[in-house]
């Protein structure tokens, strides 16, 4: 860039810009193309050689003429228009080739070459352009005149006018220029700014843009355009920025959702089906984490800071007796002990109305907090299941594309870690093992009476083992009634443990039972998931019918018990104080002074169902653990090892690598957590224990997974909404809040133990407060709203909602039904209309078959039949001369069926309609013809 | 980029963003030190071969590695000048257009260059996408469902119209097709 040149344009432009300035002061236009030749002037780095400064000196001509017709313009319109008719005729050549002498000196730069054209390309368009603009113009001024002119004819006019140089064309057409001119900038920026969607070579690119810059900094300039530059250059900065930040902020996002990168390694090797229990899985210790929040902050938290300290209250302290073994391992192991009177337990908590200098309401907060769980719990899951729902879609593809876009943009170009990529590797593998399974269920002809004898079959045997299994399950339970009225010591070792060995019986052989019945149904391994996930269901709704049983005979016997102590301890009582105030005569008796280990108190039923709970949880807890740690690990590592000195293929053989159970995991959990729910009512602390177990069981089944499991045979796609887990869960939610509700309205809570300690019933404590705390009319509103006159209207406008939205839904989905077919059929008829060879088209080709298709009635075959009746007739001739005509007619008929059996051979292409209908057809032929053939004789 | 600065013509550096094109030509430069010069006021004419350029740690891992090079390549056989690295680059950035992204894929997927996507490219494609994981009947069903899903006239192989036809409809094809540098 030599600057020499540099500053001579500069100061030419300059000089420019001054005279324009003096020239043309009541034209905005005119101003604001002065300031930007300024401006360009000072951007432009590299000036053009001749033909630029040509260019602009011509610019810089117009400029002042155009303040003189300014005023002229109008008057003379409509002679203009006769004149550049007039012109345009005449000197159409002789425009021509001025113009081009004019706008091009360097006449090389006309070849074929595409920077140069490109240059004069430009030029020569803005011209046009221009002229374009001009007759447009005076078109709209004088109405309907200049608007059918031809851009051939307009290129004449312009050159015609720049050569006659007549004052009113050079004004009108130096304005259009201008707009031409804006036009052909915008036009030159579009390129640059889409250069990079054009699929050319860097090369040719590089090229291409350096001229449009050119053209549009040295354009620009002239039309104010610009000034935008900076501010341009700085949005583009600031979207740049902005897109990483959003970037990041996503990358942050994913950073932040727990295990995601180990259940994304999971899904990339097992597929999304075992994926989705660890997302299951991980959505539950969500949901854990807030009802941990909610015990521990409303009931936990303030009990400790602000209630009675341990040992201040019997039902803080460890009874006399048990004082001794209270920290042993075994007792605490079995939540006895100083665990028993801990915080962990329903009997801990004081009745206290109100506690510490918060007067913070523990009791009440107890109740709300037991019954929110359930409401949280219950309005969490119907969320999800909703928006699952509308995310929709049971798993299978419906995209038109499915193995397309699994081809073309499953890689991520973006991986570039040799880690990653391993695990891209195996996703991309599954996934489309996935699709190959769902393709290869859709492809399956199945015999459908076969198919449906087996699956009632298999039904059958299953309700069946069902059955058995749940009245075993009914006559354990009868009998551990019976053994547990004899005495302990005269049962044996198995009449004690009976139910829960024929539990555990049942739950280890049944669920493969089931999967081996399943085989005869040979559904998609989605739907039989589903169904196996179901009958499972089934099987362990009968563990917890025997769980609830026993503690329910528990509960009953401990009231009891309770009942008697009560009446004991009163009694007691007021022997006391009879004789407290009849040996000191007084009636102002203080409290007997006995240590609180060594009340009498009651069995305290609610502390008891707690840790049965908490038993159960943890004993569920160490069995699944060593089940995978036997069932997966230790059987991996045999199998692994051995199989080098054993005397057939263990990997591939026997004993095998396990699969991950997703059935049994899945269910594992899902009434873990109705154990849970049930439970925290009475063991506010299992709900932090619930918490680690779901922490542990991530880290440790992720590992057990990844280290020791082989992959399913058909690995399958889950569906996308855990709906059918969901759905479960909603189950167990409400089966397990059966119980706890039914305690809280009908049992009496324990007279010396718990937050509702000397209360008729347990619910007492909202009618106090609503009584006590609050303002009388939310107490008559509380009457009111639990009328059952308000709650019947109530109940039945619900369930008339739920009718209608439901109405509605199903409306919703018969549409969505009905659009999707379409969608499949247009895009069926768009296939089909772009598919001009028609022997793709199996649909048109056998429409086509069926036409009635004469050409295809060749003369030929006429010419067969024309032979036959031609013997038929030489026969029926000869006959009445020869005797015998049963014969020959017999040979007749012989002999025609035998032609028409050739003409319709099924065999042969495909020219004519099917075989019946063509012997049928042709079958009446042969009389005409027949009678033809003898009127021709 | 302290004391290595690269030495551009102004045009040059007009024509791309000064930061983008020294970082690139940074990246460029260090695939092969001796042979590509700092200078570039004089347009200088040298290529790396595809060997080096695929082992850049952006590419490494990329099973279509070779195909992307080739196809930026003028003489198709991945012997890349800067301009090209460049322009292999702009294709792949965030900012690159649908359209423009879908004619390189479909040049990239195009294993045997004949303009069309036929039954052996898809299987190419599948293998190295599965690391041949797939026995051959399910590669030959997916590939006969890919082309039957894609095929718009009925040719029993992609055209360009048919590829892209598909490919714009893919709501994840630009999310992963992009290479961040």
């Amino acid at each position: 860039m030599p600057p020499k040149k540099k500053s001579h344009a500069a100061v030419e432009v300059d000089d420019v810009g001054m005279e324009v300035d003096a020239v043309s002061e009541d034209d905005s236009e005119e101003e604001a193309r002065r300031k930007t030749k300024n401006r360009r002037a000072k951007a432009q780095r590299k000036p053009k050689r001749v033909s630029d400064d040509e260019e602009e000196e011509e610019e810089e001509d117009e400029a002042p003429k155009r303040k003189a017709r300014k005023k002229k313009r109008k008057p003379q319109d409509s002679d203009e228009e006769e004149d550049e008719e007039d012109n345009r005729s005449v000197k159409s050549k002789s425009s021509k080739a001025s113009r081009k002498k004019a706008a091009k000196e360097e006449s090389d730069e006309e070849s074929e070459d595409d920077k140069k054209k490109k240059k004069n390309g430009g030029k020569a368009v803005s011209k046009k352009g221009k002229e374009e603009q001009n007759d447009k113009k005076k078109g709209n001024a004088k109405g309907s005149g200049g608007k059918n002119k031809g851009g051939e004819k307009d290129k004449k006019k312009k050159n015609g006018n720049s050569s006659s140089s007549s004052d009113d064309d050079e004004e009108s057409m130096s304005e259009g220029e201008m707009a031409a001119l804006k036009e052909e900038v915008e036009e030159k920026k579009k390129l640059i700014a889409t250069l990079r969607n054009k699929p050319w070579r860097m090369q040719r690119r590089l090229i291409q843009l350096k001229e449009a810059q050119e053209f549009v900094e040295k354009f620009e300039g002239a039309l104010g355009k610009g000034k935008g530059r900076k501010w341009y250059a700085y949005k583009v900065m600031m979207t740049k920025k902005l897109i990483k930040f959003k970037r990041d902020f996503e990358n942050f996002k994913t950073a932040c959702i727990p295990w995601e990168r180990k259940i994304k390694e999971v899904e990339s090797h097992f597929g999304s089906s075992v994926a989705s229990y660890f997302i299951f899985l991980r959505w539950m210790y969500g949901l854990n984490l807030v009802l941990f929040g909610f015990m521990f902050g409303l009931v936990v938290l303030p009990e400790i800071l602000m209630g009675l300290p341990y040992g201040s209250l019997p039902r803080k302290t460890v009874p006399r007796e048990e004082q001794a073994t209270a920290m042993d391992y075994a007792v605490l192991f079995d939540f006895n002990g100083y665990c028993k009177y801990s915080f962990l337990f329903y009997g801990f908590y004081n009745s206290d109305r109100m506690i510490g200098v918060l007067k913070f309401r523990l009791p009440l907060s107890y109740l709300l907090v037991g019954v929110g769980i359930f409401g949280y719990s219950l309005m969490v899951v119907i969320r999800t299941m909703a928006r699952n729902a509308n995310e929709g879609g049971d798993g299978a593809e419906e995209g038109q594309f499915t193995f397309s876009w699994k081809m073309f943009t499953s890689w991520d170009y973006l991986i570039g870690n040799p880690e990653t990529a391993d695990n891209k590797y195996a996703s991309i593998t599954t996934s489309f093992k996935e699709s190959i399974v769902d393709e290869q269920e859709n492809q399956k002809d199945e015999n459908i009476h076969l198919r449906r004898f087996l699956r009632v079959l298999a039904n059958f045997l299953i309700l069946c083992s069902l059955g058995g299994s749940g009245f075993l399950i009914y006559f354990v339970v009868k009998r551990s009634q019976d053994f547990a009225e004899r005495d302990n010591d005269e049962l044996s070792w198995f009449e004690k443990n009976e139910v829960e060995f024929v539990m555990s019986l049942l739950g280890l052989v049944c669920p493969p039972l089931f999967e081996t019945i399943a085989e005869l149904e040979d559904y998609h391994p989605r739907i039989a998931l589903k169904w196996q996930l179901g009958r499972i269901f089934a099987l362990f709704l009968g563990n917890l019918y025997t769980f609830l049983f026993a503690l329910f005979d528990e509960v009953t016997a401990k009231l009891e018990k309770e009942k008697s102590i009560k009446n004991e301890t009163i009694w007691a009582l007021n022997a006391y104080y009879a004789n407290y105030s009849s040996f000191y005569n007084t009636t102002d008796v203080p409290p007997p002074d006995v240590h609180p280990a060594d009340v009498i108190r009651g069995p305290c039923w609610e502390t008891g169902v707690g840790i049965e709970f908490v038993k159960l949880i943890v004993s569920d807890m160490q069995v699944t653990y060593l089940t995978i740690l036997i069932g997966d690990f230790v059987r991996a590592v045999i199998v692994r090892f051995l199989n080098y000195c054993w005397c057939w293929d263990l990997e591939a053989g026997f004993p095998s690598y396990g699969e991950f159970d997703i059935s049994g995991n899945v269910l594992g959990l899902i009434f873990n957590q109705g154990m849970i729910w049930m439970g925290a009512f009475y063991a506010p602390g299992l709900v932090g224990l619930n918490v680690l177990r779901l922490l542990t069981s991530m880290y440790y089944q992720c590992w057990a997974v990844m280290s020791c499991n082989v992959p399913h045979e058909r690995v399958f796609k889950a569906s996308r909404s855990n709906n059918f887990y969901m759905g479960l869960l909603l189950l167990v939610l409400f089966l397990s809040l059966l119980p706890v509700v039914y305690t809280i309205m009908t049992l009496p809570p324990s007279f010396d133990c718990g937050p509702f300690s000397g209360q008729e019933k347990m619910y007492d404590v909202v009618m106090e407060t609503i009584e006590n705390d609050l303002p009388s009319f939310i107490g008559n509103i509380f009457t009111y709203a639990t009328n059952p006159g308000l709650i019947m209207p109530a109940v039945l406008l619900m369930v008339l909602a739920i009718y209608y939205l439901n109405a509605v839904s199903k409306g919703y989905q018969q549409a969505n039904l009905d659009l999707k077919r379409k969608m499949q059929m247009a895009r069926d008829e768009e296939k089909n209309r772009r598919n001009n060879k028609d022997s793709t088209n199996q649909v048109m080709k056998d429409l086509e078959a069926l036409l009635p298709n004469k050409s295809l009635i060749p003369p030929p075959t006429e010419e067969d039949e024309l032979e036959v009746p031609d013997v038929v007739v030489e026969k029926s001739s000869k006959s009445p001369k020869i005797k015998p005509g049963a014969v020959a007619n017999g040979k007749g008929v012989n002999l025609q069926k035998e032609v028409s059996l050739a003409a319709s051979n099924p065999r042969g292409p495909v020219t004519r309609a099917p075989g019946p209908r063509g012997g049928n057809a042709r079958g009446p032929q042969p009389g005409p013809e027949k009678g033809r053939g003898r009127s021709a004789r | 980029m302290g004391n290595k600065q690269t030495i551009f013509t102004d045009e040059q550096l007009d024509a791309y963003q000064c930061f983008f094109y020294c970082r690139l030509h940074g990246r460029y430069h260090e695939l092969a030190p001796h042979l590509v010069p700092m200078d570039y006021t004089n347009d200088p004419e040298c290529k790396l071969p595809l060997a080096l350029i695929v082992n850049m740690p952006e590419l490494k891992e990329n099973p279509f590695r070779n195909r992307i090079v080739e196809s930026f390549s003028e003489d198709g056989m991945g012997n890349l000048s800067f301009n090209e690295f460049v322009d292999m680059f702009s294709v792949l950035s965030e900012m690159a257009p649908r359209e423009l992204k879908a004619i390189y894929a479909f040049k990239i997927y195009d294993f045997n260059v004949d303009n069309y996507l036929c039954k052996e490219d898809l299987e190419k494609t599948l293998n190295k996408l599965t690391k041949e994981e797939l026995t051959p009947e399910e590669v030959e069903l997916v590939c006969e469902k890919s082309i039957e899903e894609a095929d718009l006239d009925g040719d029993n192989k992609l055209s360009f119209a048919d590829f892209e036809n598909m490919i714009t409809r893919a709501p994840d094809f630009l999310s992963t097709f992009h290479i961040r540098i």
